[in-house]
C-alpha cells in the first residue's frame, strides 16, 4: 500500500503545519509520497523532503494549484496508490473530490481520526455527529481535518523527482488578494483571539488584534462579525470556516452558535467573555467572564502586556 | 442561457441535531426540514444573472425523497423557473453520496445543456463539500469553488473565491460549475403572490432508475455517535482573575 499526499502551498512556500499534519495522520498507510504542485515547486519539494518517512517527493509545474491541472496530475499517477491524501485546507477540498470522481471512487472529507485503511471518522452536521465510514473503493481519496494530528517530524532526505504535469486551459488565474500579517497562522496558532457581532465595527476589531498582538496570536471572527463586514472572510471560525485548535481560544463577544462551536471545541482552553450571561459560549467555556468586552479586553490586554 | 441549480433538503439549520440512541444515524423523523442555505445563495444567485440579463432561463433539480418537491417549489417561488426532481429513495435518512448526486445530475445536465451549474459549496448535513467539484469532473467542465462574487462576460466568467489566506480570483471557460460561498449574496424571501405563483410552475419527476443511475453507496456507515462535549468550566469575576487563572493553566 502507498499513499499520495497533496502538499498545502501558501504562496509558492511549502505549509509545513497542514502538510506535516496530514502526514502523521496517513503514515501508518503505507509509504508516503509527497506530491508538491507550483510554478516553481523545487524550493517546497526539497523543504517536503526534510519531513521523515516520505520515501518521494514528487514535483509538478502548475500555477496556482488550479483544480483541474492538479487533478489531471494526480490522476495520471494514481495506480501506483491506494490512498491519495490533502489536508482539508481550501486547497485540499477544491481538488480531492474532483479527483475522486475521476477514478469512480468517493471522496471522504475533513477526517477526523483515520481508523484503518479503509476506515475513517468524520464530524457531520457541523460535528454535532461523528460519522465512522468505511469505503468499498479501490482507491481512498481521504482529506485530513489537520487540527487533531501531531506535526510529524524532520530529519528525512527523501529522493526529489518530476512528476508529468497536466497544464488544463479549462481556467486560468487572474490574481490573489492575501492580506499579509504578521500574525500566526489562523490553522495553527498556540492562541486565538476571536470576534464576533458583538464588537460592533470594523474599527472596535482593532480591540480583538490588540489581545492577540499580546498573546501572540491569530486573530478570529465569528461568521456574523465577517457577514457584517467587521472581519475579513479568511478570519472565520466555524463550521464553513476554519478549524482551529489552539492551547488557548479567547471568544470575545460571540454568543456560540453550533456553527461556531463546530470549529473551536477542540481547543485545550476556551475563555468566553460576553456581556450577556445567557450565551450558550459559556455552557463550553473553560473561563467564562460576564463582562462588556469594550471594558474587559483592553484590561486584559494591559494586564497580559504587564 | 440556461442555468442550472442543484438543491437539497436538509434539516434546517437551527434545528438541534439529535444522534440516535442506537448509533444509526441522526434522527430526522418530524424535524424541520428546509432547502440547504448555500444553495439558496446559489438560486438567488442565478436569479440576480437572470435580472442582469445574463441568462434566459433556471431550473431547478433536486435528487433525494419525494418531499423534496417542497424544497423545489420554494425555489420556483424565489424565482427559478422549472424544477426537476429525482427520486432516489424513499427513506429520508438515506443520503445520497455525492458521487451518485453528480452521476444523476450529469445525466439531467446532458438532456438539459445548461451553460453554467450554481450549486452551493457544501450540504450542511453531510458536510462534504464534494458535488459541485465531482460534476465538474464527470463533465469534463471547468470549476470555482467557494465563490464570493461571480462576473459573466461572454464565453468565460471571473469568480473571486475564499480562500484560505483571503480571496483568489480566477477565470474560467463555460460552461462551468460554480459553488456558492456565504457572502455570494443575501437570499430574497420568496413573497406571497410567488409562493402561489410557484404552485403552478412545470416541475417534472423522474427517478435515479429512468436515468440510468446506480445510488447505492460506496461508504458503509459502521456507526454515527456524539461528539465529546465539553462541560462548563468557571464563572471568573474579575478580568485579574481570569488571567491569574490563564497564568495557573500556563498558556499566558
Amino acid at each position: 500500500m502507498a499513499v499520495l499526499l497533496i502538499a498545502e502551498i501558501s504562496a509558492g512556500a511549502l505549509a509545513m503545519d497542514a502538510t506535516a499534519k496530514t502526514l502523521s495522520a496517513v503514515s501508518s498507510l503505507g509509504d508516503v509520497d509527497i506530491l508538491v504542485c507550483d510554478a516553481n515547486p523545487d524550493a517546497a519539494a526539497k523543504e517536503a523532503a526534510t519531513l521523515k518517512n516520505v520515501k518521494n517527493v514528487l514535483t509538478a509545474k502548475i500555477g496556482n494549484g488550479l483544480a483541474e491541472g492538479v487533478a489531471d496530475t494526480v490522476v495520471a499517477i494514481a495506480s501506483g496508490y491506494s490512498h491519495i491524501v490533502a489536508p482539508a485546507t481550501a486547497a485540499g477540498k477544491n481538488v480531492l473530490p474532483r479527483i475522486a470522481a475521476l477514478l469512480d471512487v468517493m471522496v471522504i472529507t475533513d477526517v477526523s481520526a483515520v481508523v484503518d485503511a479503509d476506515t475513517f471518522e468524520r464530524p457531520i452536521y457541523a460535528g454535532n455527529a461523528i460519522q465512522t465510514v468505511k469505503t468499498k473503493d479501490a482507491t481512498k481519496v481521504v482529506s485530513i481535518r489537520t487540527s487533531g494530528f501531531d506535526l510529524a517530524e524532520t530529519g528525512g532526505s527523501a529522493a526529489v523527482k518530476a512528476a508529468d504535469a497536466k497544464e488544463s486551459a479549462l481556467s486560468s488565474f487572474v490574481e490573489d488578494r492575501v492580506q499579509s500579517s504578521d500574525r500566526p497562522e489562523l490553522t495553527s496558532a498556540g492562541v486565538v483571539v476571536s470576534g464576533g457581532r458583538g464588537v460592533g465595527s470594523e474599527e472596535d476589531f482593532a480591540i480583538i488584534e490588540g489581545l492577540a498582538d499580546a498573546l501572540g496570536g491569530a486573530v478570529g471572527a465569528s461568521r456574523a462579525a465577517v457577514d457584517s463586514g467587521y472581519a475579513p472572510n479568511d478570519w472565520q471560525v466555524g463550521q464553513t470556516g476554519k478549524v482551529v485548535a489552539p492551547d488557548l481560544y479567547v471568544a470575545c463577544g460571540i454568543s456560540g452558535a453550533i456553527q461556531h462551536l463546530a470549529g473551536m471545541k477542540d481547543s485545550k482552553i476556551i475563555v468566553a467573555i460576553n456581556k450577556d450571561a445567557e450565551a450558550p459560549i459559556f455552557q463550553v467555556a473553560d473561563f467564562g467572564l460576564v463582562a462588556d468586552l469594550f471594558d474587559a479586553v483592553p484590561e486584559m490586554t494591559k494586564l497580559v502586556k504587564g | 442561457m440556461k442555468v442550472l441549480v442543484p438543491v437539497k433538503r436538509v434539516i434546517d439549520y437551527n434545528v438541534k441535531v439529535r444522534v440516535k440512541a442506537d448509533g444509526t444515524g441522526v434522527d430526522l423523523a418530524n424535524v424541520k426540514m428546509s432547502m440547504n442555505p448555500f444553495d439558496e445563495i446559489a438560486v438567488e444567485e442565478a436569479i440576480r444573472l437572470k435580472e442582469a440579463g445574463k441568462i434566459d432561463e433556471i431550473v431547478v433539480v433536486s435528487i433525494g425523497v419525494e418531499k423534496s418537491q417542497e424544497t423545489l417549489r420554494t425555489a420556483l417561488a424565489m424565482g427559478a423557473d422549472r424544477a426537476i426532481l429525482v427520486t432516489a429513495t424513499d427513506d429520508v435518512h438515506n443520503d445520497i453520496e455525492p458521487l451518485a448526486v453528480a452521476k444523476i445530475l450529469k445525466a439531467i445536465i446532458d438532456e438539459e445543456q445548461p451553460s453554467l451549474v450554481l450549486a452551493g459549496k457544501q450540504a450542511i448535513d453531510n458536510d462534504m463539500n464534494a458535488t459541485g467539484q465531482m460534476l465538474s469532473a464527470l463533465l469534463g467542465w471547468s470549476q470555482a469553488t467557494n465563490a464570493s462574487e461571480i462576473a459573466i462576460a461572454g464565453d468565460s466568467a471571473q469568480v473571486t473565491r475564499e480562500v484560505d489566506g483571503g480571496l483568489q480570483v480566477i477565470k474560467v471557460t463555460l460552461p462551468a460549475v460554480i459553488t456558492a460561498d456565504l457572502r455570494l449574496n443575501e437570499p430574497r424571501y420568496a413573497s406571497l403572490p410567488n409562493i402561489m405563483k410557484a404552485k403552478k410552475k412545470q416541475l417534472d419527476i423522474k427517478s435515479a432508475a429512468d436515468l440510468g443511475i446506480d445510488v447505492s453507496p460506496r461508504l458503509e456507515i459502521i456507526k454515527t455517535s456524539e461528539p465529546s462535549t465539553r462541560s462548563a468550566g468557571v464563572i471568573v469575576e474579575s478580568v485579574e482573575e481570569l488571567v491569574s487563572k490563564l497564568k495557573e493553566a500556563g498558556v499566558v
